[in-house]
């Protein structure tokens, strides 16, 4: 659909009546509205990215990574939880072959493999936390820390809410009589989750930044 | 689209028919009624404000705490919680599937999870006036650090409770916004072009994408305030002394909290005006019998005015202090955004000119919408110059000003739309006489009210005060005249509760409604029952021929043609004819 076509249209002239097959034409409404919720949490997750570089531009802020007696001295334990991200990203991606391909054990095998690969990445990040927290990192004490674990809560509880959405699809994925939009359902549920993959590695690079990387964003930005 | 038939059987009991719904009809009438119930308590906040200010020390229960409790509450649930909600979760859920010739909303039980998720909001919204210490006083804009700092009424539980209510409101807005956008774009019925559909969808429509990508910011700041307040953290909270004690807080920015506040303020007051230009459109155009004046470019003017809503927060911002470049940008985007808001209001008069004007009520109050916003509208150009702003700002001008704009304006479009559209709700029409009634006491007592405003502010009466004895610049006459203000609200608001009584005594003994009484052309005139039954259209979804404004078409038999009939010459079935006729 040409946006500015449909805009530029003069409704009140005679105009040629649509196809009879107008809607089935249409992209299915489940998967727009996937679309707008991602919109929706661009937004979201954009807005806490200007909010924390304009925070880290004060004079109290202290980096998280880079250097031993930070918080993050090591990214290793991030980087596993990001490798079990991707891990849940690619089953999905391929549950949702499957499905379309309707070879109903491997995507159940899949679909498995890929809650469990979710499952796994919040573990981690809860382990993450506990460690802060052992190290006597707590969330008032630096407000980089204060936004890893407002940052990390929030995708954690994003990437939750996903596991509910994928509760409802393998209900239908493990009966056994066949499904027709169940394809559609797996293909939004790893959707959902290429886009909470990528919105992890765009919050773990943000807070992993040194801070002069910092200072060059938000230059670029135009918050210095 | 015809996805009714494996989703939509008819509920058959009492409590998944009117209580747990999915239907978009019973939704949108469990948010209207919500909101209506919310916004009189706000309605008898603003009278108790004005109490204070029009008869200072007379009552001794309005304490300067109270006072403050009163103006904040009095804001935020005018703007959120009955605007908001009224017009996108009421008129949007009513009108949209009805308007585009769906069965329903795309995700009805979203929908419905929606309103509950809106109520509970609502809940706890009202649990703050219940609680140790009372709602928050911290004026609407909750700004920190004084929101949540002692001092300010409601730090303990009010401040709390606000910002907890607002994160689930924002969750119930998210929700709703997602069906009205995905309906607008994957269910309208055959023949609906984007084109073609009335101006109050596209007014909701485009005020649901503003509200999903600006809710966002208020969540934001919401989530971070209450950390800032629960667990100590500094996002927003700068080192400071409070009561003479150091607290824990250290180096936060709330300019920060105030930019990710007005970055979802700006384009709330859109996500408030652009239904309400809607639903003016479409009731001017009907009562005038005549077509919209300039449809595409009413269309485009929506659209712009929502992609420039996103640019202008600042200018919320210019008595905060900010860089003189900056507030020149915001300046002139301000300025920039009248120029599709005074093509809208041009299209409006000039659809008005030369038409067979029908004084009724739903068009008394359109036309008075268009005084209302016009003359908010001119102040908000003053304003928007950051000289003009500067030494207007903490006056009675901008309570004049926002008033007139986004408070009486958008209400006076939801009564006319509400006159309106209740014969189709209830099959049933509202009464005239106490139409007019109300009417004319809401429009002259709202002008009442706020005109004299705008020269209080001139006088320099600083606004947010909660008394004003001892400013030597300030003239005893203006204490008159404040009580004059007073008497007016107390009267306009005593007038509400005839259109209350109206609604409800209208419902059961009004004059029975014909399906389409104001001869109007949108498909939801064309229902086969009256009031819609479960599933909107009988057997078939309608198809659409023309667009929603054939009005005193030359030639024609009645004064207004429905979408749904077919071009002459063009009968159902030989459509193909016409699609081999176009170059």
């Amino acid at each position: 659909m040409n946006l500015f076509a449909t805009l530029a249209d003069k409704p009140w002239l005679a105009q040629p009546a649509p196809p009879p097959d107008e809607a089935a034409r249409r992209m299915p409404a489940a998967r727009v509205g996937v679309l707008w919720l991602l919109a929706s949490l661009t937004a979201l997750f954009s807005l806490f990215a200007v909010a924390f570089l304009i925070r880290a531009q004060l004079p109290d802020w202290e980096a998280l990574a880079g250097g031993a007696g930070r918080p993050l001295a090591s990214l290793a334990p991030l980087w596993v939880n990001t490798a079990w991200l991707a891990t849940a990203s690619v089953t999905l991606q391929a549950a949702s072959l499957f499905a379309r391909r309707g070879r109903s054990g491997a995507l159940r095998a899949a679909l498995a493999a890929g809650a469990l690969s979710a499952l796994a990445f919040l573990a981690g990040q809860a382990l993450v936390w506990q460690q802060l927290i052992a190290q006597g990192h707590f969330i008032a004490t630096n407000p980089s820390a204060s936004f890893f674990y407002l940052l990390t809560a929030l995708h954690g509880a994003h990437l939750a809410g996903g596991l509910v959405a994928w509760v409802h699809v393998a209900r239908r994925a493990w009966r056994p009589a066949a499904d027709a939009r169940l394809a559609l359902g797996v293909a939004l549920c790893a959707l959902y989750w290429h886009f909470l993959l990528a919105v992890w590695l765009f919050v773990f690079a943000l807070l992993a930044a040194e801070p002069a990387t910092l200072v060059w964003l938000a230059e670029i930005c135009g918050l210095r | 689209m015809t996805h009714d038939a494996d989703t939509h059987h008819e509920p058959s009991s009492f409590w998944t028919r009117y209580v747990w719904s999915q239907d978009h009809k019973v939704i949108a009438i469990q948010y209207t009624l919500t909101a209506i119930a919310i916004g009189l308590v706000g309605l008898v906040l603003s009278n108790l404000m004005r109490l204070q200010l029009g008869f200072p020390g007379r009552f001794d229960f309005i304490d300067a705490a109270a006072y403050y409790q009163y103006v904040t509450m009095h804001g935020m649930i005018m703007v959120i919680y009955l605007l908001t909600a009224l017009l996108l979760g009421g008129f949007g859920n009513y009108l949209i599937p009805l308007m585009v010739g769906a069965r329903d909303m795309v995700f009805p039980y979203l929908n419905m999870l929606s309103f509950w998720v809106y109520l509970l909001a609502v809940l706890v919204l009202v649990a703050s006036f219940f609680v140790p210490g009372g709602p928050t006083g911290a004026g609407w804009t909750l700004y920190p650090p004084q929101a949540i700092l002692p001092g300010t009424p409601g730090t303990d539980w009010g401040i709390v409770l606000m910002l907890a209510s607002l994160v689930i409101f924002i969750v119930a807005a998210t929700m709703g916004g997602l069906n009205y956008v995905t309906t607008v774009l994957q269910a309208r019925t055959r023949g609906m072009t984007l084109m073609r559909m009335p101006l109050t969808v596209w007014g909701i429509f485009t005020a649901s994408v503003l509200a999903l990508l600006a809710f966002p910011a208020l969540f934001v700041a919401g989530m971070m305030m209450l950390l800032d307040k629960l667990a100590g953290t500094s996002f927003f909270m700068p080192a400071i002394v409070s009561m003479g004690r150091e607290l824990g807080h250290e180096g936060g920015s709330p300019l920060l909290f105030q930019h990710l506040f007005w970055f979802f303020g700006h384009p709330e007051v859109y996500i408030v005006a652009l239904p309400a230009f809607g639903i003016v459109s479409d009731l001017i155009s009907t009562h005038a019998r005549k077509n919209i004046f300039g449809y595409r470019m009413m269309v485009w003017a929506i659209v712009a005015i929502g992609g420039l809503s996103f640019v202008v927060w600042a200018h919320h911002m210019y008595v905060s202090g900010m860089n003189p470049y900056f507030g020149y940008f915001f300046a002139t985007t301000t300025l920039i955004i009248a120029v599709p808001t005074a093509i809208k209001v041009y299209n409006w008069v000039l659809t008005l000119w030369r038409g067979n004007i029908h004084l009724t009520v739903p068009m008394l109050f359109a036309i008075g919408f268009i005084c209302s916003f016009v003359l908010g509208g001119i102040t908000g150009l003053f304003l928007g110059n950051v000289s003009v702003d500067i030494p207007l700002s903490d006056t009675y001008f901008v309570v004049a000003h926002f008033h007139m704009v986004m408070g009486v304006a958008p209400i006076l479009a939801i009564f006319g739309g509400i006159y309106h559209w209740y014969p189709k709700v209830t099959g049933r029409m509202l009464d005239e006489r106490l139409g007019r009634l109300h009417f004319w006491v809401t429009f002259l007592g709202t002008y009442a009210i706020y005109f004299p405003m705008h020269y209080l502010g001139f006088l320099g009466m600083p606004r947010r005060y909660y008394s004003f004895e001892d400013y030597a610049f300030i003239p005893d006459s203006a204490q008159d005249l404040n009580a004059f203000i007073t008497v007016c609200a107390l009267v306009v608001a005593a007038f509400q509760f005839l259109f209350l009584f109206n609604l409800v005594w209208s419902a059961f003994r009004g004059k029975p409604a014909e399906s389409n009484p104001w001869g109007a052309t949108t498909l939801e005139w064309q229902t086969p029952e009256t009031p819609p039954r479960h599933g909107n259209w009988g057997e078939a979804l309608p198809v659409v021929h023309r667009w929603a404004y054939d009005y005193s078409v030359p030639g024609a038999k009645r004064d207004f043609i429905p979408q749904t009939e077919p071009h002459e010459g063009a009968p159902p079935g030989t459509d193909e004819a016409l699609a081999e006729a176009r170059p």
